[in-house]
């Protein structure tokens, strides 16, 4: 009995039965024209002060435990996070570079290939898609004729997918570089991404004319005065 | 408190603390108090802080494991080696959790058995069942494993994941995709070999053991890796695809390709040995040898002399044995006896340096000499044991807290012993410096200066490292063989002894630190025996006949060692330079062809063993002498191996003392100081050259191997590419 099911599964089996999951980024690095460990990456003068901040926290014995934020500093200075970055960083803190390129390629914050000038960051966690955040892909799909993971041939935007943004209340949400726009419809997503496009002003936060996190309408808990001593006690106490 | 003691750290480096950060949180091993615990019901005493594992082994209980190794950090990620505690709600992982009083632990339940079939099942899921075609076949830990603990049926359906191979130079081959992400490699490469080149990248199914940039391995001891890795993924380059580990037959022996002396494992098929491999010896190499003694044995097969030849004209023509000896016979005998040279090759072993040295002292003569520049002798002098072995021993380095290094580059001298050397510097017990040629070291060390008048500077106190030297309980102060050879070396040893002089606890009966590294494995032994020239040795320039004895190196081979007309035999196993310069050629064997004594650089008497046989007519070399005595008419009184060691057992009783390694006393030592420091004529000052150019191609046998020149290239290469960046030009402290 036992045989006969063992037998029956295996040719049933076939030689591939789903597509296998892969994460869109390579964990090796390739030399490329703009990748490559001849092309100089230094700390300009305003990130020299702010590294020497981050670096004078941790013993110097421990300088290492710098490793990440001074990544950040180097990403936000060069706009990703190049192999020469990672190489400098290495120097920075006296570690060989190999320690550097093991936290670079584990978290995904870190852009190890260029982004356009405009990173959009797109939530498509469950809350953001239970209010759409499908769609709003879709729209900034079809407005740049990119597809998530893409950047635009003019080097303005780059498109990606990340997992919750932490500002589900304000669903769907994207951020643009370091700022979000939240409670967005395709058509302000749209609008959006013309207005980046063409310098202007754009104003961060929720463009449904929400300030905050507050109700749209009026508030709709917490609307009687707060309740004073004795409240639900028992009367005989 | 902390701090201070950093920043005094960081003081005292002269160049960038490039490895200070490498440095772990361990601190130095504690004396810890025995517990009882108890593993299936039987009582094990074991230190507190021990790891269960350890307990079980101690037991005599295998727990079966891929990434705990007991030489490695614990990492904790195969989850193979789960166990049950008593009273514990879950299972733990017996490499990382540490005993306890009274824990009662189980190995062997249903639960456990369960366990280890569903890791192995995991492990297997993304595992290639490509066992028929991977070198690892029969002696892989996940096949084994596989077989002992695992399941008889996977439920695992979908497409497996692939990794794309890396290109991590030409002695390691890498198969990722049959990686199981142990990271014992990785571990070694960042904790043993301190080169940081290997980590992990991506993450959760992404994650893949590498580089990240392409680039070959640095270590010298890279090849340990594939003896690690319990899978296929690194396996041997060289050896791909040669043989499966049960056509083998396995000779245990002694490593010959640097002074140290290393165990190894040569196995071999038929008259070719295939690989050789490290066997466990705690007072040497642990469990790690060098890419050197790993790889370079094709060099066996290469450039080897199988017949006796002798030179007509400007070419050599093969003869007999009977024609070749009672040649080399007559000009021996024709000679003038003060004129006959021996010269003692890098290779050379204790059985037939005796028998030639009886022979040329048989003919009249007294001109021995090493294979080295110069007088061939060392500038020290021998006749005080401890002026040219390594008194500290090669496991007593890891007791020392100050080392000094003079003139040598362990990392390509003994790249075995700067694993060892770099441990007190894990730890945090030990500070360095170096006299000499900058070198990366994988530790940090205060670079005194490039000249010997460093040594000086230090002996009178007007360098900071002095004081650490001088306030240190196990100061150890490592001297390169290549110093003693230098043209004013007597000059730079009695620095030497005078800087002895000034550090109290260097030199005493419980701890002698003062040691010289050698870097020939024939050299100890030559030294032992006497191949030195006494007060009745006369000089090279006016040689009649001169026997080499393997000897390849500058004692030979350097323009002006020989004179032109003078006769010149070469025994040896390869057509390596001092073969060119002779008139009669006499094919020897190499290591792994005889069983003889080579003497380590701690004077430690080991045997190798004969693996397979010498090709063509090449012979031992002690019975090439011993025939040779018997033609020109000085029979030689020993008859077999037996007669010549207890002819051994009189020269040097050290050389019969299989295994042992015996202190020189203080007071002898102290005289041997004293020696030392009457042979300096002059200031000590010059440039201190380092005894090893090109770590991959020192001697006849690395010479013609194939894999060591492509591993030269490559290194060659990975130096002068922007990828790995050129050791920076130290900052140097000036003298105070």
């Amino acid at each position: 009995m036992f045989r006969t099911a063992a037998i029956y599964r295996s040719t049933q089996r076939q030689f591939s039965i789903s597509s296998t999951t892969r994460s869109d980024a390579i964990f090796v690095h390739r030399d490329t024209p703009e990748n490559n460990p001849s092309i100089p990456f230094e700390f300009d003068e305003k990130s020299m002060q702010e590294a020497k901040k981050i670096v004078a926290k941790y013993p110097p014995q421990y300088k290492k435990a710098a490793m990440i934020p001074l990544l950040h500093l180097a990403q936000k200075q060069n706009g990703w996070t190049s192999l020469s970055v990672m190489n400098y960083v290495a120097k920075f803190i006296e570690v060989p570079p190999m320690r550097v390129y093991e936290v670079a390629t584990f978290y995904t914050m870190f852009n190890r290939n260029p982004v356009g000038k405009y990173f959009l960051q797109v939530c498509t966690t469950t809350p953001c898609q239970l209010c759409g955040s499908s769609k709003i892909v879709e729209a900034i799909e079809n407005h740049l004729g990119i597809k998530v993971g893409e950047t635009t041939s003019d080097k303005l935007f780059t498109l990606v997918e990340v997992e919750c943004a932490g500002a589900c209340i304000n669903a769907p949400v994207i951020s643009v570089n370091d700022d979000y726009f939240e409670d967005l419809t395709p058509e302000a997503t749209v609008k959006l991404l013309d207005d980046l496009k063409a310098g202007k002003p754009v104003k961060r936060g929720p463009v449904s004319g929400r300030n905050n996190c507050e109700p749209l309408g009026q508030q709709t808990t917490l609307t009687t005065p707060p309740t004073g001593p004795g409240f639900m006690i028992r009367s005989d106490l | 408190m902390m701090l201070k003691a950093a920043a005094h750290r960081a003081a005292m480096l002269g160049r960038g603390a490039a490895h200070v950060s490498a440095r772990g949180l361990r601190s130095s091993a504690q004396a810890r108090k025995e517990i009882e615990m108890f593993i299936d019901g039987k009582a094990v005493q074991i230190e507190e802080g021990s790891a269960i594992i350890q307990a079980a082994e101690k037991a005599g209980v295998t727990i079966p494991r891929f990434c705990y190794h007991e030489r490695l950090g614990v990492a904790g990620n195969c989850r193979m080696c789960l166990v049950e505690i008593e009273k514990s709600p879950k299972m733990a992982a017996s490499c990382a959790m540490p005993v306890g009083p009274g824990m009662r632990v189980l190995t062997d339940t249903p639960k456990i058995k369960q366990a280890r079939e569903g890791v192995m099942e995991f492990l297997l899921a993304n595992h290639p069942l490509d066992c028929p075609v991977c070198d690892q076949g029969g002696e892989c830990d996940l096949q084994d494993q596989s077989m002992r603990y695992g399941g008889d049926r996977g439920r695992f359906g979908e497409s497996k994941r692939a990794v794309e191979d890396k290109d991590i130079g030409p002695l390691v081959r890498t198969t990722m995709t049959r990686c199981i992400h142990c990271t014992r490699c990785v571990r070694f490469i960042n904790e043993v070999a301190g080169t940081g080149e290997l980590g992990t990248t991506g993450r959760g199914n992404d994650m893949q053991i590498g580089t990240y940039v392409a680039r070959p391995l640095t270590s010298e001891l890279s090849g340990n890796i594939v003896d690690l890795c319990p899978v296929g993924a690194l396996t041997s380059k060289p050896y791909a695809f040669s043989a499966r580990p049960w056509e083998l037959k396995n000779t245990e022996s002694i490593d010959v390709m640097d002074a140290l002396g290393s165990n190894i494992r040569v196995d071999s098929r038929g008259e070719e040995v295939l690989r050789v491999v490290p066997r466990t010896n705690d007072a040497i190499n642990e469990e790690w040898i060098s890419d050197k003694a790993r790889f370079a044995n094709d060099g066996l097969k290469r450039q080897r002399l199988t017949t006796p030849l002798v030179r007509v004209g400007d070419a050599f023509e093969a003869a007999t044995w009977a024609d070749a000896l009672a040649l080399v016979a007559e000009r021996l005998r024709g000679a003038r006896p003060e004129h006959v040279h021996a010269v003692a090759g890098a290779l050379a072993d204790a059985e037939a340096l005796v028998a030639l040295k009886d022979l040329i002292n048989a003919v009249g003569s007294e001109n021995l000499a090493v294979d080295a520049a110069g007088c061939g002798a060392p500038a020290a002098g021998v006749d005080v044991r401890a002026n040219y072995t390594f008194n500290a021993t090669v496991a007593g380095v890891e007791a020392a807290d100050a080392v000094l290094l003079i003139g040598t580059n362990p990392r390509h001298e003994a790249p075995v012993l700067n694993a060892r050397l770099r441990k007190p510097f894990l730890a945090g017990t030990a500070q360095y410096a170096l006299v000499g040629e900058a070198a990366d070291l994988t530790y940090d060390y205060a670079h005194v200066g490039t000249t010997a008048a460093a040594i000086d500077a230090l002996a009178e106190g007007r360098h900071a490292f002095a004081a650490t030297l001088r306030a240190a309980k196990r100061p150890l102060v490592i001297v390169g063989s290549a110093v003693g050879e230098l043209s004013n070396g007597a000059d730079v040893m009695a620095a030497v002894a005078r800087l002895a002089a000034s550090v109290p606890a260097l030199v005493g009966d419980a701890w002698n630190g003062l040691s010289v590294l050698q870097h020939a494995a024939g050299r100890t032994a030559a030294l032992d025996i006497g191949f030195v020239p006494n007060a009745r040795s006369t000089g090279a320039e006016a040689a009649e006949f001169v026997y080499l004895l393997g000897a390849d190196g500058d004692g030979a081979a350097q323009p002006g060692a020989i004179p032109a007309g003078a006769f010149v035999v070469y025994q040896g196993h390869h057509g390596d330079a001092g073969a060119h310069l002779a008139d009669v050629i006499l094919p020897g064997s190499a290591y792994t062809e005889k069983t003889a004594t080579y003497v380590n650089t701690e004077g430690r008497a080991q045997l190798t063993r004969r693996a397979v046989n010498a090709p063509g007519a090449a012979r031992d070399d002690w019975k090439i002498v011993r025939a040779l005595s018997e033609a020109a008419g000085l029979t030689l009184p020993y008859d077999d191996v037996g007669a010549l060691r207890a002819r051994m057992a009189d020269v040097c009783p050290t050389l019969v003392h299989v295994d042992e390694c015996e202190a020189t006393s203080a007071a002898v030592a102290a005289l041997g100081l004293t020696q030392m420091l009457a042979g300096g004529r002059g200031k000590a000052e010059g440039p201190l050259a380092r005894a090893v150019g090109d770590y991959y191609m020192t001697d006849a046998i690395s010479r013609a191997s194939r894999t060591m020149a492509r591993a030269s290239a490559s290194a060659a290469k990975a130096r002068s590419s922007g990828l790995i960046p050129e050791l920076e030009a130290p900052a140097q402290q000036a003298a105070a």
